[in-house]
């Protein structure tokens, strides 16, 4: 009954954002043309690290190729999704439309999460999955039913943290009320995600892994791609992704009794 | 008369911005931290020994990425966003009617910006120093100069760049997802993540036409004593400054014709 509510909203969401965004036709083949390039770019910096070498942090190029993909669909999803939505939080926050979402009878996280949608992330997305298929064919990965579950639970988990962290610095809003540039410290950290976490120095291993588990959202996908992750490592995403979870859904509650309007 | 004039607005706008600024501290810092990928870059470069296949010691390679990081703090520009906001908000036509071009009013901004971010960007460097104490260095004065001189003409050109993006505002009102596609080429071809002289040959054989590696290979090389061609990259600074500052003369112009005000 709950979640039909809820699928009901959320379709009509889909409506009315994906009509306001089509307006701007122009702006999602612009938007295209910079996904492509972007993927075009990394592709050239890891060919510049692959010049003389064979081995990056242990990984062939076909195989840091995957972490690409993976990346640029988990970007994709983060420019669909996360991006349009939680800054618009910070929008809700400054001008104080948040007494509007509060006073709605659905839950405030879902509505500010999902309220938004921006189509031309899912053009990222399938040049994401393009590229996996080709990577898939380049190392002979071969397809059976426990490497598509495991490869998709790992790639959940890291949609999971990842949208975790984006909601995270946005309900800092509450506090700060401008953090658009935390977000920006964020995507920063989050662009060494293009790279597999092998190929840093230990002291910055262990950052990315504990501090901003920027480790977990791509490099174990990948290896689960490859055969190479252990179960304990599968294991350890997702208890880091529930934990990850469970903490932006405490954390939002708890800045909720921190809102004391704007303006008016 | 009229210099002293112009003296006097230049001056008053940057004392004002400058004032601004200064309120905004922890975001600024946040933005210092947000440039920190050199770093990271320098980790996987120097991690993985790739530097040997380009005859860059590690101590020289340091020292490039520790200058990329300080040219792009002070080389940053962002006016495309400011425009597009004051433009949608119809903030613009006040600055109109006042006897000034509304990008001075940016201009200042950005200068007043830098000023703020400088003991940040200090901050950061004294972190990399204690961690990397061998490649401390004590450039000489007449590099630092020129090397000043070529950050603030990376910084012009790309003002210039952004305001003729910013300009296209007048017809298209989303003029940021344009500037986020050029950006691209400007991260991966300006010498930020990789050195340009780590190009393979097929690009480098055209890429010192295009003002990319001016924005950052450029003075950061000059800055961190490696090799470049001084005279050459300085007058090809200039010379893009000259293409472009007429073209935004123009674009300006034309777009004010176009400009209707928006809202109120």
């Amino acid at each position: 009954m709950n979640f039909r509510k809820y699928l009901k909203i959320y379709k009509k969401f889909l409506h009315t954002s994906l009509a306001s965004e089509l307006e701007y036709k122009t702006n999602i083949l612009v938007d295209l043309i910079t996904a492509i390039l972007s993927l075009i770019g990394s592709i050239f910096l890891l060919s510049i690290f692959f010049q003389n070498n064979g081995y990056i942090g242990g990984w062939k190029f076909e195989q840091a190729l995957i972490i690409q993909a993976i990346y640029t669909i988990l970007n994709g999803i983060t420019n669909t999704w996360f991006n349009p939505n939680l800054t618009e939080i910070v929008k809700h926050i400054r001008e104080g439309t948040l007494d509007f979402v509060l006073l709605k009878p659905i839950d405030s996280q879902f509505f500010i999460s999902l309220k938004k949608i921006n189509p031309s992330g899912f053009l990222e997305i399938m040049l994401g999955f393009f590229l996996l298929i080709f990577c898939i064919r380049v190392n002979q990965i071969s397809l059976n039913l426990i490497f598509m579950t495991l490869s998709l639970i790992t790639i959940c988990c890291s949609i999971c943290i990842l949208y975790s962290l984006w909601f995270f610095i946005s309900t800092t809003t509450i506090w700060f009320v401008k953090t658009w540039n935390a977000i920006e410290v964020l995507r920063s950290f989050l662009y060494i995600g293009r790279f597999p976490l092998n190929s840093f120095s230990f002291s910055l291993r262990i950052f990315f892994s504990i501090i901003i588990p920027i480790a977990f959202i791509t490099t174990i996908p990948s290896e689960v791609f490859l055969g190479l992750s252990q179960l304990w490592k599968i294991l350890l995403e997702v208890i880091v992704a529930t934990i990850f979870l469970i903490t932006s859904r405490k954390f939002w509650l708890f800045a909720l009794k921190f809102y004391s309007s704007a303006s008016s | 008369m009229i210099s002293n004039l112009i003296n006097r607005k230049i001056l008053t706008l940057l004392k004002v911005q400058y004032s601004n600024m200064l309120e905004y501290r922890v975001e600024i810092a946040l933005w210092a931290i947000s440039g920190i990928i050199p770093f990271f870059m320098l980790n996987i470069w120097t991690n993985n020994n790739l530097n040997e296949s380009i005859n860059f010691s590690d101590i020289m390679l340091s020292r490039y990425f520790l200058c990329a990081f300080f040219v792009r703090q002070f080389s940053v520009v962002w006016v495309v966003f400011s425009f597009e906001e004051d433009s949608l908000m119809g903030k613009v036509s006040p600055y109109l009617i006042q006897p000034l071009n509304p990008f001075f009013r940016y201009f200042a901004q950005h200068l007043a910006e830098q000023l703020t971010r400088f003991p940040f960007a200090l901050m950061i460097a004294f972190f990399f120093f204690i961690f990397n104490p061998e490649s401390i260095w004590i450039p000489n004065l007449g590099i630092l100069l020129l090397s000043i001189v070529s950050t603030f003409l990376s910084f012009l050109i790309q003002f210039l760049i952004q305001s003729i993006v910013a300009c296209l505002c007048f017809w298209t009102e989303k003029a940021s997802s344009i500037e986020r596609l050029l950006f691209i080429p400007t991260l991966f071809l300006s010498g930020l993540l990789a050195p340009v002289v780590s190009f393979p040959t097929y690009v480098k054989s055209w890429i010192y036409l295009t003002p990319f590696p001016y924005l950052i290979d450029f003075p950061a090389s000059l800055l961190s004593g490696n090799e470049t061609n001084i005279s050459g990259g300085l007058s090809m600074q200039i010379l893009w400054i000259f293409l472009l500052f007429p073209l935004f003369r123009k674009i300006w112009s034309k777009g004010l014709k176009k400009y209707t005000a928006m809202g109120s």
